[in-house]
C-alpha cells in the first residue's frame, strides 16, 4: 500500500499546495501555504516541482507510520528534527531529505521558532484536486484530506510506491527566518479612513500577535489605530496581508485563507514577499511595520523569487 | 465620485466606482470585471466583484501596478456603453413553519402580516451585488422598503443550510450551515454550492433571482431530487 498512516496528526496539519486561483469571487479564499518560500524549498528537497501537495503543520509536526515500502520525505520553515522510529532508530535535522522504509515511524516534533512547517514526501500526496488545488480550506470543507485537518488512523496515499534511486539531499543553508526583520507594507487601499496620528502609530510602535491567530488572520495587540469617522465601510475585495482595522483599533493582518470581501478598512497591507514573514511569528512574537512604495514592493518580490531559485538551486547531495 | 484605481499591496489593484451600494455602480463593476476576464491579460489571476468596487489580483512577477493601471483605465472607457448578461434564476422557497423561525418575529417588527412580508419578498426580482462570507453565499437586493431591518442583536451560532434571510436592505441565502445574525423567513431546497461542478456556485455576481413559493411537501419533492442530482434550478438569460 503506497501510503503513510496518521498515528499523532499534531495540532493542525493539513494539504497545501500553491493555492486555488479563480474562485475568489464566489466566495472561495486562495488558501495554500502561509509560508510559500518552505514549502517551495522542502518540495525542492525532494525532487518535487515547486507547488506539490505538502503537509503544513503549525506549532507541532505529526507521527506517521509508512505503509508504502518506502518514502522520501524533508521538513522545512521551523526548527524541528525529525526522528525515526525502528529498529533503526535516528535523527534527521530540518533541512535535508532522508528515506523511510515500511513499518518505520516518523515523528516530527515540536518546534519553537516557526509557526509552520513544511513536511514535503517525494512524488507528492494523491489528494483529489478540488476546484484547481489540493489546497485544504477547513473552514469551507473544501480541498485536502477529505476537507479537514488529519486525525489519528487517517491514511495519506502517496503517488510513489517507493523512491527513486538517489542519494538524500541538503539546503545549503539554513532557511533565514526573519523573526526580528520588520514588516514592509504598502498604504492603502483606505488609508483616508484613518487619522494622521493612526498613521504615525502603524509604524511607530510595536505590535504583537496576539493568541488569536489562524489561517485565516492573525490578531495583533498594540496601540489603538483610530478611525477619522466611523470604521464601517461599504464592503469590498481583500487581499492576502491586509491589515484591516475594526472598532477596536487593534489591527488583523489577514492570511491564505481570508474572507473574500469584507467591511472594514485596511489602513496599509503587507507586502507580498512578507506574507510569509508574518506568517512566521507566533503569539507574543513583535512586528514593526515599515513603509514601501509598490515599486518597492515588486522589487523585492521579484529578489525574493531570485534568493529562492538560487537556494534551490544550490541544493546538494550529501 | 470619479473611478479610483487603488492599489492593495503588490497583488491586487481596486477600481473603486463609488462608496454606497447602489445598483448603478454595481452595473459598472460587473461590465469592468466581464471585460478583465475578457482581455485575458497577462498576470491577471481573478477578478473580485463587490457592491462598489471591483479587486483585481495579479502576479506582480508578470504584470507590475502601474501597467495594470493602465490597461484597466482603458477597459473602464470602453466598457461604459455595453450590457451586461445575466441569468435570472427562479429559486422555490418555503416560508412555512419551521423553515421560517424568525417570520412571526420580522412581521412584529415591520407591522405587515407574514403573508404580507412573503407576497413581497417572493414578488421582487433580486439582483445579486456580490458573494462573499462564505463560499457560495450571495449579498442581494434591493429588499422593498417595508422590509428592511438591521440585523439581530443576537445572531445564531448555527442558521442551517438553505435558509433564506433578510436584513440591511438585502437578502440571502446560506449556502452551508454557519454562524449568521440575518433574520430567517424562509428555507430553499436547493444547492447554492457544489465542489464538484466546474462552476461550483449556483449564482454568479450580476444574476437575478426570483424566490417562488412552495409548501413543505413541495419543499421535500425537490430537497429528495436534488440530493439525487436530479433536479435543475429553472432559469433563463436576461439582459441587466
Amino acid at each position: 500500500m503506497q501510503a503513510l498512516e496518521v498515528v499523532v496528526p499534531g495540532p493542525h496539519t493539513t494539504i497545501q499546495d500553491q493555492g486555488r486561483i479563480g474562485y475568489q469571487d464566489v466566495g472561495v479564499p486562495r488558501s495554500g501555504p502561509l509560508d510559500r518560500v518552505s514549502l517551495a524549498l522542502a518540495n525542492a528537497l525532494v525532487g518535487n516541482p515547486a507547488a506539490a501537495p505538502c503537509l503544513e503543520m503549525l506549532l507541532q509536526g505529526p507521527t506517521l507510520k509508512v505503509l508504502a515500502e518506502s518514502v522520501r520525505v524533508a521538513l522545512v520553515g521551523c526548527n524541528a528534527t525529525l526522528e525515526v522510529r525502528s529498529a533503526n532508530p535516528r535523527r534527521i535535522a530540518a533541512g535535508q531529505s532522508v528515506t523511510l522504509v515500511r513499518d518505520e515511524v516518523l515523528k516530527v516534533g515540536s518546534f519553537s521558532d516557526s509557526v509552520c512547517g513544511y513536511l514535503a514526501i517525494e512524488g507528492g500526496v494523491d489528494v483529489p484536486i478540488v476546484l484547481g488545488s489540493a489546497s485544504t480550506y477547513v473552514r469551507g470543507g473544501i480541498g485536502g484530506f477529505r476537507g479537514r485537518r488529519l486525525q489519528p488512523r487517517d491514511v495519506l496515499d502517496l503517488t510513489l510506491a517507493a523512491v527513486r534511486e538517489g542519494a538524500e539531499r541538503a539546503l545549503a543553508r539554513p532557511v533565514d527566518l526573519q523573526l526580528e526583520h520588520p514588516i514592509r507594507v504598502v498604504l492603502g487601499p483606505q488609508t483616508e479612513y484613518f487619522t494622521d496620528e493612526a498613521i504615525r502609530t502603524l509604524f511607530g510602535s510595536d505590535y504583537v500577535v496576539s493568541a488569536q491567530a489562524d489561517r485565516m488572520g492573525y490578531r495583533l495587540q498594540g496601540a489603538v489605530l483610530a478611525h477619522k469617522a466611523g470604521y464601517d465601510i461599504v464592503s469590498d475585495g481583500i487581499v492576502t496581508g491586509a491589515i484591516q482595522v475594526p472598532g477596536s483599533g487593534q489591527p488583523i493582518v489577514l492570511m491564505v485563507d481570508n474572507q473574500t470581501t469584507g467591511g472594514y478598512p485596511k489602513i496599509a497591507t503587507v507586502i507580498s514577499a512578507d506574507v510569509p514573514r508574518v506568517a512566521r511569528r507566533r503569539p507574543g512574537r513583535t512586528i514593526r511595520f515599515v513603509q514601501v512604495d509598490v515599486m518597492e514592493a515588486e522589487r523585492l518580490r521579484n529578489d525574493q523569487e531570485a534568493a529562492l531559485a538560487h537556494e534551490i538551486s544550490a541544493i546538494a547531495s550529501i | 465620485m470619479d473611478v479610483r484605481f487603488l492599489t492593495a499591496g503588490d497583488s491586487a489593484v481596486v477600481v473603486e466606482f463609488g462608496d454606497r451600494v447602489d445598483r448603478s455602480l454595481s452595473e459598472r463593476v460587473l461590465r469592468l470585471s466581464a471585460s478583465v476576464r475578457a482581455a485575458n491579460i497577462r498576470g491577471v489571476l481573478e477578478t473580485v466583484p463587490t457592491y462598489r468596487s471591483l479587486m483585481v489580483l495579479h502576479d506582480s512577477l508578470t504584470i507590475g501596478a502601474s501597467r495594470l493601471i493602465a490597461e484597466l483605465e482603458c477597459l473602464v472607457h470602453n466598457a461604459a456603453g455595453e450590457k451586461n448578461q445575466a441569468t435570472l434564476w427562479y429559486i422555490p422557497a418555503c416560508y412555512d413553519g419551521s423553515h421560517a423561525p424568525d417570520l412571526a418575529d420580522v412581521a412584529a417588527r415591520t407591522g405587515l402580516t407574514g403573508a404580507d412580508i412573503v407576497q413581497r419578498h417572493s414578488s421582487t426580482v433580486f439582483h445579486v451585488y456580490m458573494l462573499g462570507f462564505v463560499p457560495g453565499f450571495p449579498y442581494m437586493g434591493d429588499l422593498p422598503d417595508a422590509l428592511v431591518l438591521p440585523r439581530r442583536t443576537d445572531p445564531r451560532v448555527k442558521v442551517p443550510a438553505g435558509s433564506v434571510a433578510i436584513a440591511a436592505g438585502q437578502t440571502a441565502i446560506y449556502p452551508v450551515e454557519s454562524p449568521g445574525g440575518w433574520h430567517l423567513i424562509g428555507a430553499t431546497p436547493v444547492r447554492l454550492f457544489d465542489v464538484r461542478l466546474p462552476k461550483p456556485a449556483l449564482l454568479a455576481p450580476g444574476d437575478k433571482v426570483k424566490f417562488c413559493q412552495i409548501g413543505g411537501a413541495e419543499f421535500d419533492e425537490i430537497r429528495a431530487a436534488v440530493n439525487a442530482d436530479a433536479y435543475r434550478v429553472p432559469c433563463e438569460s436576461v439582459v441587466a
